[in-house]
């Protein structure tokens, strides 16, 4: 019936779930679970990306671990959400990087910054790496930088564009016009603001049965820390080429104004968010993808630690190293976007606007190999 | 590990909503409580980790009820479902108080939502609890703890000192160990005896056996057989207890609300030889589903088989178990282990007293049969589309109404006439005050939560002179 065990185990939950509905009011995984009466891998993937992992039903469930029935929702729902990742990931031939997708994105990342230093080293005198010019673009001309940012990143884009398909397509969006304005909205604001990830109205749950508001708050601040980074390096891409108008840029300018805020978001946040990681209950964990979380969670704090320390040492010899290591720990970051943690945002918006579609429509929707 | 202080000023014993409600209580009116809960911390809470609502009575509509429930619709309700068997001045006491509980029971930290689907019935009388019973529990214990009420889990008292009518001391037992507490007030609130297989026997006789208990193993009344040895006045028919008809395949204890069927009124129920024994069809479903425990628990063997075909699969709430499935009666009647002749025979002779209608399982239908000796009076289809599909089931205990007796102020009365001086009870262990028979959705937890609160204050009062 299903591709593999941790779908199976989904299907039994949703039938034991469906027949008790005490969660409706938790979340959204419930209320979409309740229009349906059996399971195909498509509705389990767009419930495993609908569920933000919470934990509100695991404490709350009557039927948890140790009872018989071992009703764990969030952990079953976190490894299907993990291996949908792997099975919308395109091209095909890079599946197999959310196997042991931490030791990857490590290799790929220490092989970047490896690149950037050599590259540095071979391409000038090696001096310039200990040189304190404060000039970026003395180690690398910026339409080097820029070519080669740029590449990386369209690729990350329509690597994602391609997983985000086929998911969407899979969980049969279109069928109930999932991809309406309205829906895009409401998704748009669910995901802003981490709707479901509040416990049901108290604050999420992690290390008991006592709840906290803390992953939320991380998330915040890495999510809005990332936007702002991204904003940052836009608005000098576009100082740059539009106003001709070249780095470094002073304090009181839009990409410090940006970049700083974001480069704190960066760290605090996913600091924080291990720190909840690490105190988290062991039923609620997937302890064959801490890798992939950790990985991710490394990324974008080395991202927003290395941005940081840049602007500190810029005006020392510390400099060319730095910023190889951060232009290896960013490229690195784009390289290995499509294919770890990071599409986790792409398919939990998938998912709210399917969800925000199905409750306009008043039915499921029709996955694509459902008769 | 954990030791109990030798002495406080209310002692709570059980881990459910009345327990917590008198603890809170207690110890808001300043009093320092001690709560001992037979069971493990998971499984703490006895039937209150079932329960998913709770019936008070309100003027008005509010975000998660549809419409108001006045006291005397709650009386009338009451009255209805007791047929009588009810104190009158104490529920209707209770019933007053339940319009202040709502409100109290959010401010110790409780949330409501609206009716769950497939509960639309229940949405203007029953407050339903957001993430069931289970998280209802979460917040009171939160509550309690934050107040500093001591919570002891995993220990059963095992011996109460008493001495006409005034409480002493209890003696529980933890890791192997005993501890004596002294206490300046008892709370009562440790639930019914349904998981005392032995106890029910005295009552049901050797069927008792084939009972599945649909709360935890932890309810076995031995805080309720202590204070009625001890001379507490008794409430409530000993031999009593609720029962439903739930899923065979159910386990022994704690199956809890997902191995309900609701699907009677769809097919024919017979029993281990084929034989059809109640009109299935007699009234709806909810007014209806409380008398099938005990008319299974009748039944040889104590075990029933709802039987419909494939018109009906999607009609009802889903259960954990899928049904029996079978391509003919026959093939069923094999899977089922029923004599195949006599099954065909009850299948056919149905199917030919079937008067034509229009269906409708929303209203007491046209659809009957005719010229049987057992009718099926609404809802009467054809079971003739494959394929074929069955439940078996067996009673399902919910509680027992056995119980102390109590006044107003949750006080125990004593079997010699006089008052307890220091013992109060609250929750399913003195519910038969209040429901002496029969059952209405919410109304357990109602007893909890108004009589605990009382049972707290006065305990509180008590203990502080």
């Amino acid at each position: 019936m299903h591709a593999v065990d941790h779908l199976k185990e989904a299907e039994r939950l949703m039938t034991v779930c469906n027949s008790c509905r005490y969660c409706e009011g938790l979340c959204a995984v419930f209320p979409a679970m309740e229009l349906r009466r059996d399971f195909a891998d498509a509705d389990l993937n767009y419930l495993a990306n609908l569920c933000h992992g919470c934990g509100a039903c695991y404490v709350d469930c009557q039927f948890s671990p140790p009872h018989e029935f071992n009703v764990n929702v969030p952990q079953t729902l976190a490894k299907v959400r993990a291996d949908s990742y792997r099975t919308y990931a395109w091209p095909k031939a890079f599946q197999p990087m959310f196997d042991r997708n931490g030791t990857a994105i490590a290799v790929v990342t220490a092989i970047s910054v490896a690149a950037f230093i050599l590259g540095f080293a071979l391409w000038h005198d090696p001096a310039v790496l200990t040189s304190d010019s404060g000039q970026f673009y003395r180690l690398m001309p910026h339409n080097v930088m820029a070519g080669l940012f740029s590449a990386i990143s369209l690729y990350a884009l329509l690597a994602i564009i391609m997983g985000f398909r086929a998911f969407w397509k899979d969980i049969g969006a279109s069928s109930v016009s999932a991809g309406s304005g309205l829906t895009l909205w409401q998704a748009t604001k669910d995901a802003a603001g981490l709707r479901y990830l509040d416990g049901g109205g108290v604050g999420c749950y992690n290390k008991d049965e006592k709840p906290t508001d803390n992953r939320r708050l991380f998330h915040h601040l890495t999510f809005y820390g990332f936007m702002l980074c991204f904003a940052a390096t836009t608005t000098g891409t576009i100082y740059h080429y539009v106003f001709d108008w070249p780095a470094p840029y002073g304090w009181t300018e839009l990409p410090k104004l940006f970049g700083i805020p974001g480069g704190i978001g960066l760290v605090i946040g996913p600091a924080g968010l291990m720190y909840a990681k690490l105190k988290r209950h062991p039923d609620m964990l997937d302890p064959a993808r801490f890798g992939m979380d950790t990985a991710f969670l490394a990324m974008m704090f080395m991202t927003g630690l290395t941005g940081l320390a840049l602007v500190l040492v810029r005006e020392t010899p510390a400099m060319g190293v730095t910023l190889a290591i951060h232009l290896g720990v960013v490229f690195a970051l784009f390289a290995t976007m499509p294919y770890g943690k990071f599409v986790h945002g792409f398919y939990r918006f998938g998912a709210l606007a399917l969800y925000a579609a199905e409750r306009k429509a008043d039915r499921p929707a029709t996955p694509a190999g459902k008769p | 590990m954990q030791v109990p202080p030798n002495e406080v000023d209310v002692l709570v014993i059980g881990g459910g909503n009345a327990a917590l409600c008198a603890a809170i209580a207690a110890r808001r009116g300043g009093a320092s409580v001690l709560i001992v809960e037979a069971a493990p911390k998971f499984y703490r809470g006895g039937n209150t980790r079932h329960t998913r609502n709770m019936r008070c009575a309100h003027d008005a509509a509010t975000d998660h009820l549809t419409g108001p429930y006045g006291e005397d619709e709650f009386w009338d309700d009451l009255y209805r479902v007791t047929e009588g068997h009810t104190d009158e001045d104490l529920a209707r006491y209770m019933i007053a108080q339940s319009k202040d509980i709502l409100p109290w029971i959010a401010q110790q930290g409780v949330r409501f939502q609206p009716s769950l689907g497939g509960t639309l019935s229940l949405g203007r009388t029953n407050s339903f609890f957001l993430g069931g019973g289970r998280a209802m529990l979460n917040a009171l214990y939160l509550t309690a703890e934050r107040l500093g009420v001591k919570v002891i889990y995993d220990a059963p008292v095992v011996s109460l000192d008493i001495h006409n009518g005034v409480f002493r001391s209890a003696t529980l037992r933890t890791n192997g160990t005993d501890y004596t507490v002294r206490a300046k007030s008892l709370v009562a609130a440790a639930g019914g005896f349904e998981a005392n297989i032995e106890w029910l026997k005295e009552g049901w006789g050797e069927p008792a056996d084939n009972f599945l208990i649909r709360g935890t193993p932890y309810n076995r009344g031995d805080v309720l057989k202590i204070l009625l040895d001890n001379g507490v006045l008794p409430i409530g028919d000993p031999t009593q207890c609720h029962a439903v008809a739930i899923d065979a395949r159910a386990p022994k204890f704690d199956g809890g609300i997902i191995t309900r069927l609701d699907c009677v009124v769809f097919g024919i129920v017979v029993n281990r030889n084929a034989e059809r024994f109640y009109n299935e069809g007699e009234d709806f479903w909810p007014k209806r589903y409380a008398i099938w425990g005990r008319l299974v628990a009748a039944q040889p063997g104590q075990i029933a088989y709802i039987v419909f075909d494939a018109k009906s699969l999607r009609m009802f709430m889903p259960s954990l178990f899928p049904p029996v499935q079978a391509n003919s009666l026959a093939e069923l009647a094999l899977k089922l282990d029923l004599p195949a002749d006599s099954f065909l025979k009850t299948v056919t002779e149905f199917n030919a007293a079937v008067r034509p209608g229009t269906f409708d399982h929303t209203e007491l239908d046209d659809c009957r049969t005719e010229g049987l000796a057992l009718q099926k009076s609404h809802w009467a289809r054809r079971i003739d589309q494959a394929p074929f599909y069955a439940y078996p089931v067996r009673p399902g205990i919910t509680f027992t109404y056995l119980g102390t007796r109590v006044d107003r102020d949750a006080r125990m009365q004593m079997a010699n006439g006089g008052k307890a001086e220091n013992m109060f009870a609250a929750g399913e262990i003195m519910a038969g005050n209040v429901l002496g028979r029969g059952y209405a959705a919410g109304i357990g937890m109602t007893i909890g939560s108004v009589f605990g609160r009382i049972a707290g204050e006065r305990a509180a009062q008590n203990a502080r002179g």
